[in-house]
């Protein structure tokens, strides 16, 4: 179903613009997509975003919504195909509680890993690799958090699977261990390689170039 | 014995549990009411949310559901139909937008409010409580463009933010106590020195906002227990 009026505005390199577009994607909706340039930020963010000015936002109708996971929750609501959130009140609060330790548990520590050195960043990486560690006991045993098919959780923390690894390789520390994080590691391929999610997600290599020049810039200026 | 199975394990200090509490009362539901000692967890707790091993955590038979703005979801939800008001809207925008602000309060409000309060110099305090002003009159304004002319940010009635912000309300009282400052400035925020008074005064809210001295007693021990 074409929508005219709907937009995101994001960036390439975001994985929370990402999480929009599996969404978007996985329910067939099409939308006009803005790529926006942070050192010089459109009109059009300053607009739909003033309370934090970031990516993504979603513009429906002339309407903007902020936050991904809000982002989330609004697009199943508006487009009912193939639903992200479970229909069980029980398991619907499940997946947001995994998508909420998601953010806020797991992607500071995952961040701190690649900002800090020293003893700083051992620590995030360690508190990373036990945050992860929670995480995988979140699939119960469950090919993903949404049972026989991705839904709501998997599209939040999905990209960990692609990100995390970036930034493995570019401080050269191990986070998502394949062997006391086998079942999570499996899920976080199987995820990746899923048609719906392969087709839009940048590739390792893009995102590692692009995060090995981040993080050049930033070790350079702590000098 | 409560007739849904329901438990709460929370804290009368905490604006989290205060939040479900309000829940609760909204949607007419009985519950068990248990305060945790945070120094001596029972076992119920450290089961039931051994993730965050945070209050408050909500029990309805034998799931157990955390985070307070997940468990108030939760709650509105599974009560949809027992003939007591929505807490969310009902319309998806609307909803997004309440969504937002509970989560744009749970960042800047509670940082702002908690780092200032315990902040041990001044020049940090002032700060904190510069961005508290700050979020306070942005809060003015979303009010303003949400009620409709009524008491609430939820309209005629109270809805998610009232709740994810008047949890607070207690605290910022004991913020009150303690710089000798309105809440609420009266020339800048007119509409929520309304809304509070109207919120702490609703009948689903009546006996769940903890006493602001009781509250000033608690911060004071815990400031007092912060290491130098």
């Amino acid at each position: 179903m074409a929508e005219d009026s709907l937009t995101i505005l994001g960036f390439w390199g975001s994985p929370f613009v990402l999480r929009v577009k599996w969404a978007l994607e996985l329910k067939g909706v099409q939308y006009q997509y803005v790529e926006e340039d942070f050192k010089n930020k459109s009109d059009m963010l300053l607009q739909y975003n003033p309370v934090y000015k970031k990516v993504p936002v979603l513009v429906h109708d002339g309407k903007s919504i902020s936050e991904s996971l809000v982002i989330l929750e609004y697009i199943d609501e508006i487009w009912k195909q193939n639903p992200l959130l479970p229909h069980d009140p029980y398991e619907r609060a499940k997946a947001r509680f995994w998508a909420k330790f998601a953010d806020e548990k797991c992607v500071p520590a995952f961040i701190a890993t690649f900002s800090k050195i020293g003893e700083e960043q051992q620590e995030a990486a360690q508190e990373a690799r036990e945050n992860l560690k929670i995480l995988e006991s979140g699939l119960e045993g469950r090919r993903y958090f949404g049972g026989e098919n991705i839904g709501f959780a998997d599209i939040a923390v999905g990209f960990f699977g692609r990100w995390v690894r970036v930034v493995e390789e570019t401080v050269g520390i191990n986070l998502i261990d394949t062997e006391s994080m086998a079942k999570l590691s499996t899920y976080f391929d199987d995820f990746l390689e899923l048609p719906v999610i392969k087709e839009c997600t940048p590739s390792h290599d893009k995102l590692l170039e692009h995060n090995k020049a981040f993080h050049k810039v930033l070790t350079s200026s702590s000098t | 014995m409560a007739t849904n199975d329901l438990k709460l394990l929370g804290g009368w200090f905490s604006p989290f549990a205060v939040r479900a509490q309000i829940a609760l009362s909204i949607k007419g539901l009985d519950y068990e009411n248990i305060v945790e000692n945070l120094n001596s967890k029972s076992d119920l707790f450290l089961q039931s949310n051994p993730v965050y091993k945070k209050i408050p955590v909500l029990i309805h038979g034998d799931k157990a559901i955390c985070e307070s703005a997940i468990i108030v979801e939760y709650i509105d939800e599974v009560w949809k139909n027992n003939g007591t008001p929505s807490i969310l809207p009902s319309n998806a925008y609307d909803r997004a937008s309440a969504r937002f602000w509970g989560a744009y309060i749970d960042d800047k409000l509670y940082n702002s409010l908690r780092n200032g309060l315990f902040a041990q110099d001044i020049e940090s305090k002032k700060k904190h409580f510069e961005e508290l002003a700050e979020v306070l009159l942005k809060l003015e304004d979303v009010l303003n463009k949400s009620s409709g002319g009524k008491d609430f940010f939820g309209g005629e009635k109270i809805g998610f933010v009232d709740i994810a912000f008047g949890c607070y309300l207690s605290w910022l009282r004991v913020k009150e106590k303690f710089t000798g400052e309105k809440a609420f400035d009266e020339a800048k925020t007119p509409s929520l020195v309304k809304w509070a008074e109207a919120f702490a005064t609703d009948p689903a809210v009546k006996g769940i906002l903890p006493e602001t001295d009781k509250l000033v007693e608690y911060a004071l021990a815990m400031a007092a227990a912060i290491p130098k």
